[in-house]
């Protein structure tokens, strides 16, 4: 995979955000590019663990491999936060945030 | 190398390899357990901060899930040493769900390895080999990067034979 950046995450505008109830605050999860995983074993992972076919999971596997990061689901926070931790177990590097 | 043999992924392994799988899947281990330290960048890499701005938030997460991340990453990497032949070399065959937490336990060891290794985007693995034998061919360093290059063959072995 390409660059080893650390996380930045941009700081989330709070204005726009503020006024949308926490139930319905979408998050996403994030992932980010590392050196070490294999292109094709990322690929695996996405469509293991999130039911994507290979083209979808391939192309979220470019878009982290060339622009260093990827939403790869979307919804309720609890949600994202036990997306990210099956993806930690899989070892790739997954956050969490406001969408 | 392995490859899928009547719904079963089977590999051949030399002495020498089992040698190394056993070190390997064993100093996973040992980082899980006793060796646990936050501050650790290995450990740091494989139980990455999920709120990277927000502390409070990522403790919160990992008092949640770390206990249970940790258990899967030590089972993972126990289902090497349980497969592994004893003392000699010898064949593996592992079912779907060993073969699937072979995969991510080869790969966590391919993650620590590569931050102790300092691989980055774009490290040409022979290159470094070259470099690292040119300085000193009985050295640490040509061992520890052998041994990530195999890892990753493996891994990816073991990948194609569970994708085709």
């Amino acid at each position: 995979m390409g660059g080893m950046a650390a996380p930045q995450v941009a700081p989330v505008e709070t204005s726009a955000t503020d006024e949308v109830p926490a139930a319905d605050q979408q998050w996403v999860t994030i992932v980010w590019d590392d050196p070490v995983n294999l292109m094709t074993y990322v690929t695996w992972v996405f469509q293991k663990l999130f039911g994507y076919s290979r083209e979808r999971a391939e192309q979220l596997m470019l878009d982290v491999h060339h622009k260093g990061r990827a939403v790869v689901s979307t919804g309720a926070r609890e949600r994202m936060e036990h997306d990210a931790s099956q993806l930690h177990a899989y070892g790739l590097w997954a956050t969490v945030d406001k969408s | 190398m392995f490859r899928r043999q009547a719904g079963r992924y089977v590999a051949t392994f030399a002495v020498d390899e089992v040698r190394v799988l056993r070190k390997v899947a064993s100093e996973v281990v040992g980082l899980l357990t006793d060796g646990f330290d936050h501050t650790d960048p290995v450990v740091g890499r494989l139980f990455p901060a999920v709120y990277p701005q927000d502390a409070p938030g990522t403790a919160e997460f990992r008092r949640y899930t770390e206990g249970d991340l940790k258990t899967a990453k030590i089972d993972q990497a126990g289902a090497i040493l349980a497969a592994l032949p004893d003392e000699a070399g010898g064949e593996v065959r592992l079912d779907a769900e060993a073969a699937e937490a072979w995969l991510r336990a080869l790969n966590d060891a391919r993650l620590a390895m590569g931050v102790r290794l300092e691989i980055k985007d774009g490290t040409d693995l022979g290159e470094e080999l070259d470099d690292a034998v040119a300085e000193d061919p009985a050295s640490s360093r040509v061992f520890q990067l052998s041994v990530y290059a195999y890892l990753g063959y493996l891994q990816e072995s073991l990948l194609n034979a569970l994708i085709d």
